[in-house]
């Protein structure tokens, strides 16, 4: 019997929280030792008790792989030995903080990718990670909380996860856990309580993680649903539906505008990223009310948090086709085109030319909703 | 000169001219509906989820009037502990839908509409920015004091004072709690 490298590959269960504190880290141990009690290899191959007690207690009796030290500008690190953790080929395999950044000069330069590496090697993970590192919230949440996160992580990661746990807690059970010092050492509580631990930064955090959660379970039920009534190809593929990427194609004329807001709409929806392209003619010198136009799309871009793209290139098509295919992008999304003249009428509309380049990218035309009939006007109050 | 041959020029230059409006690529070929007139322009400045609609009027009938631009502008504040450049999808997720809406409005109506987004510290600053990178014949904000239009009369006096602009300020009336919200945007937005 061929085995596949689906079925040889591990599985990763992450346990996910609002913020520090909410007991992440401890379930993810106890759930450690009821397979340990079932008779599994189990042993912790990176563990972050931050000097919690309570954590380190329930950490005993798991063995610990030892963190191997890296020197790195005159400075000793430690970090966790992956090299290790494959030779010594557990069932089941607990690392902390998913979200981490390695020091330089080792295997790979995050956490994740280490994961990736011990799931590959047909070891089971459990690990960690607050909501604040998925890469597409990290914007939203440094608005809300006024905190920059540096380290995060690509949302596909957590959408590759074979089961995601959400450890819940309210902000004020939290709070009073960090006041109890349960959380970080006495000298970091009046900090902490005056920087990220605020009802309202806590209560909005809670909010996206719950949010988060119930959309993974949406898009892991809809795949299941695939793969259960169609090819089993289809099991391949539906992981890749969480990673969507969204391409406007804009010029540097007000209507553009529009489109970027219609598209970034859509991208807060499909919790998407958002590139804006303008594809710029070589040698094209701009008029005075281009550049004010382009000026006011850098600026939207920025605000909206989507990435501006400027290509310099005769061949629209072509430009699109490897902006989308550098990005990743899933979407595209277009104005409505201008009419035709001359032979150009017997030219392909762009929107077939890069579907038939872009396969599997869905092609969007936006529509201007100001030509519509007025009889459906809505007036707020 | 034989009729053949210029026959043969004439056809030779429409087909060259019919060609070149196949092979040059699209860009720089704008329809003139997509062109703005380069008239005056009158600046919206809002910063929550609804404007007061006798704004937007006064907008729409002056643009009429004088063949103008209406510019709504929404001004995001960034939080201190922020830096200026941060994205700031919350706040956006109030302000482009009542951009859209009030776009789709003006557009229905015949009005050309450019909109703008400005940042700053507060709504002033986001206006004073805004102010520093375009010019703006007129500004038109209602005097309602309301926080939804984030205005207050301090920041009223202060463009009075120092915006090179037509200041046209809207006093209080009854007929203020007509707004335009997010919710006059046509379909799904």
């Amino acid at each position: 019997m061929v085995v596949s490298a689906e079925q040889s590959r591990g599985r990763l269960k992450v346990f996910i929280g609002m913020a520090a504190g909410v007991g992440k880290t401890y379930r993810m141990l106890l759930e450690g030792h009821a397979e340990q009690e079932a008779g599994r290899d189990v042993v912790i191959g990176l563990l972050e008790t931050h000097g919690r007690d309570e954590t380190a207690r329930v950490a005993e009796g798991l063995p610990i792989i030892p963190r191997r030290r890296v020197k790195y500008r005159e400075t000793v690190v430690e970090e966790m030995d992956l090299p290790a953790i494959l030779r010594r080929a557990p069932e089941l395999c607990l690392i902390d903080e998913l979200a981490h950044t390695n020091v330089p000069g080792i295997e790979h330069a995050k956490r994740y990718e280490d994961i990736e590496a011990v799931l590959a090697a047909g070891i089971d993970v459990l690990s960690t990670l607050n909501v604040q590192h998925l890469e597409s919230l990290n914007d939203h949440i440094t608005e809300l909380s006024g905190i920059r996160v540096r380290e995060t992580i690509p949302d596909a990661i957590l959408g590759r996860a074979d089961e995601v746990v959400l450890i819940d807690l309210t902000p004020e059970a939290l709070l009073d856990r960090l006041r109890a010092g349960k959380v970080y050492p006495p000298e970091r509580i009046d900090a902490a309580l005056n920087n990220f631990f605020k009802i309202e930064n806590l209560s909005a955090l809670r909010e996206v993680a719950l949010r988060q959660v119930a959309e993974e379970v949406g898009a892991k039920r809809l795949t299941t649903e695939l793969v259960g009534s169609r090819e089993e190809s289809l099991a391949a593929d539906a992981p890749h539906a969480v990673g969507e990427r969204l391409l406007a194609l804009v010029e540097p004329y007000p209507g553009a505008q529009r489109l970027v807001r219609r598209a970034w709409r859509s991208a807060q929806r499909l919790g998407a990223g958002l590139d804006l392209l303008w594809v710029r003619a070589p040698g094209k010198k701009l008029a005075e009310d281009e550049q004010r136009s382009l000026a006011a799309l850098r600026q939207l871009a920025s605000v909206l948090g989507a990435r501006m793209i400027e290509e310099e290139s005769d061949d629209l098509t072509g430009a699109v086709v490897d902006v989308a295919s550098r990005r990743g992008s899933t979407y595209i999304l277009i104005g409505g085109s201008r009419p035709a003249r001359g032979l150009a009428r017997l030219r392909t509309p762009l929107p077939q030319r890069l579907m038939q380049r872009l396969p599997g990218v869905d092609v969007r035309i936006v529509a201007d909703r100001s030509q519509r009939s007025s009889d459906s006007s809505v007036e707020g109050p | 000169m034989n009729v053949g041959v210029i026959i043969a020029v004439a056809c030779a230059g429409a087909l060259f001219g019919i060609a070149a409006g196949y092979w040059l690529p699209p860009h720089g070929r704008r329809p003139a509906r997509d062109r703005l007139p380069g008239g005056r322009r009158i600046l919206l400045p809002f910063t929550g989820e609804e404007i007061s609609r006798r704004s937007f009027e006064a907008a729409v009938r002056l643009a009429k009037a004088e063949d103008a631009i209406i510019m709504p502008a929404f001004l995001a504040r960034v939080p201190m502990n922020l830096p200026l450049e941060t994205a700031l999808p919350v706040q956006c997720a109030r302000g482009m839908p009542l951009l859209e809406a009030i776009e789709q409005r003006a557009s229905s109506q015949g009005v050309p509409v450019d909109s703008r987004v400005g940042r700053g510290r507060s709504a002033r600053d986001a206006l004073r920015k805004l102010l520093e990178q375009e010019h703006f014949d007129r500004i038109i904000v209602s005097a309602d004091e309301d926080p939804r239009s984030g205005l207050s009369y301090d920041d009223l006096r202060w463009m009075l004072d120092r915006v090179p602009a037509e200041i046209l300020i809207l006093r209080p009336a009854p007929e203020d709690n007509r707004r335009i919200s997010i919710e006059a945007v046509k379909g799904h937005f």
